[in-house]
């Protein structure tokens, strides 16, 4: 629909809008988060959804202890390897539509930890994710706009064509390898398919701070 | 604490030990205890129940990975060199195989004092890897002989439960040893410099072959 137009019909009181719109409106207003945290990061995530930076404004108050019932996972600090297998089982778990907010250094390279033997570098090695928070942690301000963020990414989602999301292409998948506890290390140490699929199904232009691909210079 | 008079007693109490003193150079010339393996777990009692000492607190255990050494010296020696005495210069190697350590730190609650520093050496570093367990006599040490376990490989004899406590049980490396070799998994680095460059070129050359 032409925008003026609508502009003009909305001044003479009628509101016009889209299927597309009003569901997209419908889940970016209701994102309902994991309740976990994993090392430090946890108490800022902590922090954003208390009183004072409040992220109810934005509708995601409601912390689920269950994945069934969760559609965000913010995985908030340091994923050991030791820790991945669940991490990825976990989202694994999530229902259909579900989005990854990877929050602070550890959770999206390793961190300062990163030459370490037991810590993962970057979550993204295994699941994928929507946004990426830098920090160390990140203050409340950072993971509440990645989370603007993250609603800017629906909101520019369309329901058909071929830039539709993950979720409604029913060749993509929406549960990724679970790593196994190996010898040496996590079997296998990456998914390496993981990567071309986020690139291919993901909808552009909708100004994310995720677009610093991994596997690329 | 009088290290030497505290050897006495140990030698006395227990008899036929051998307790070595090893001197620390550094300004805090905190000196420790070297206990023999076999009578260990006596001497801690021991340790524990005089009521001289008393020390009834382990705080902590730490595990140490000692490397092989090899140390060269000049000597100057006498030779035969066309008939003719000469001194020349050769230089000798001694070999000094390497060991795993487990370090305690003892303190006495009731006597308020400590630290004792006693140490337990391995044979080596492949297979005679076994130290009593001192966990029999200090419950404290439990937890931190299983991340010894863990993480340098010294079986401890006589611990209630030795798995590990850091890494999964499927693990079969000990990471704080000094020839640990990690796994590599640098193909992704945004800025890599120095040992994390060399790192990364070797994880992209790999990957190129896939």
């Amino acid at each position: 629909m032409d925008t003026e137009l609508k502009n003009e019909l909305s001044r003479q009181g009628i509101f016009t809008t889209t299927l597309e719109e009003v569901y997209n409106w419908g889940r970016r207003s209701s994102v309902w988060p994991l309740t976990f945290g994993l090392a430090c990061c946890a108490i800022e995530m902590i922090a954003t959804s208390m009183a004072r930076y409040d992220l109810a404004r934005f509708g995601a108050e409601v912390f689920r202890p269950s994945p069934r019932q969760a559609d965000l996972m913010i995985v908030a600090g340091t994923v050991t390897k030791k820790m991945a297998p669940q991490v990825v089982r976990l989202y694994n778990q999530m229902p259909e539509p579900k989005y990854v907010i990877a929050m602070g250094a550890c959770a999206i390279s390793g961190g300062p930890f990163k030459q370490g033997y037991n810590v993962l570098k970057g979550i993204d090695r295994y699941i994928p994710v929507d946004v990426h928070i830098p920090g160390c942690p990140p203050r409340p301000e950072a993971l509440i706009d990645a989370f603007i963020t993250l609603q800017k990414k629906i909101d520019a989602q369309s329901l058909t064509g071929s830039n539709r999301p993950r979720y409604l292409d029913a060749d993509a998948p929406s549960e990724f390898i679970v790593p196994e506890y190996g010898a040496h290390d996590l079997e296998p140490p990456k998914n390496v398919k993981l990567w071309n699929i986020i690139y291919k199904t993901a909808p552009n232009g909708s100004g994310t701070t995720s677009e610093n691909e991994p596997g690329k210079d | 604490m009088n290290l030497e008079k505290i050897k006495l007693d140990i030698e006395t109490a227990v008899p036929g030990c051998h307790v070595g003193i090893i001197l620390n150079g550094s300004p805090c010339a905190q000196h420790s205890l070297l206990l023999d393996r076999d009578n260990a777990l006596e001497v801690a009692r021991f340790l524990r129940d005089d009521p001289e000492l008393h020390l009834d607190y382990c705080s902590n255990v730490s595990g140490v990975d000692w490397l092989d050494t090899e140390t060269s010296e000049k000597v100057k020696v006498m030779k035969l060199v066309e008939g003719v005495e000469q001194e020349t210069e050769e230089v000798r190697k001694t070999r000094v195989p390497g060991y795993l350590e487990a370090v305690y730190h003892l303190y006495s609650m009731e006597k308020k004092h400590g630290p004792l520093v006693i140490r337990m050496r391995t044979g080596n570093r492949t297979d005679r890897i076994t130290l009593p367990s001192l966990t029999p006599v200090w419950r404290s040490a439990e937890f931190q002989e299983r991340e010894i376990f863990d993480l340098y490989g010294i079986i401890f004899e006589g611990h209630p439960d030795l798995r590990r406590i850091l890494m999964w049980d499927e693990f079969e490396d000990h990471p704080m040893r000094k020839d640990y070799v990690e796994p590599n998994d640098y193909e992704y680095e945004p800025t890599p410099h120095d040992a994390v460059l060399e790192k990364s070129k070797q994880a992209r050359a790999i990957e190129g072959q896939q």
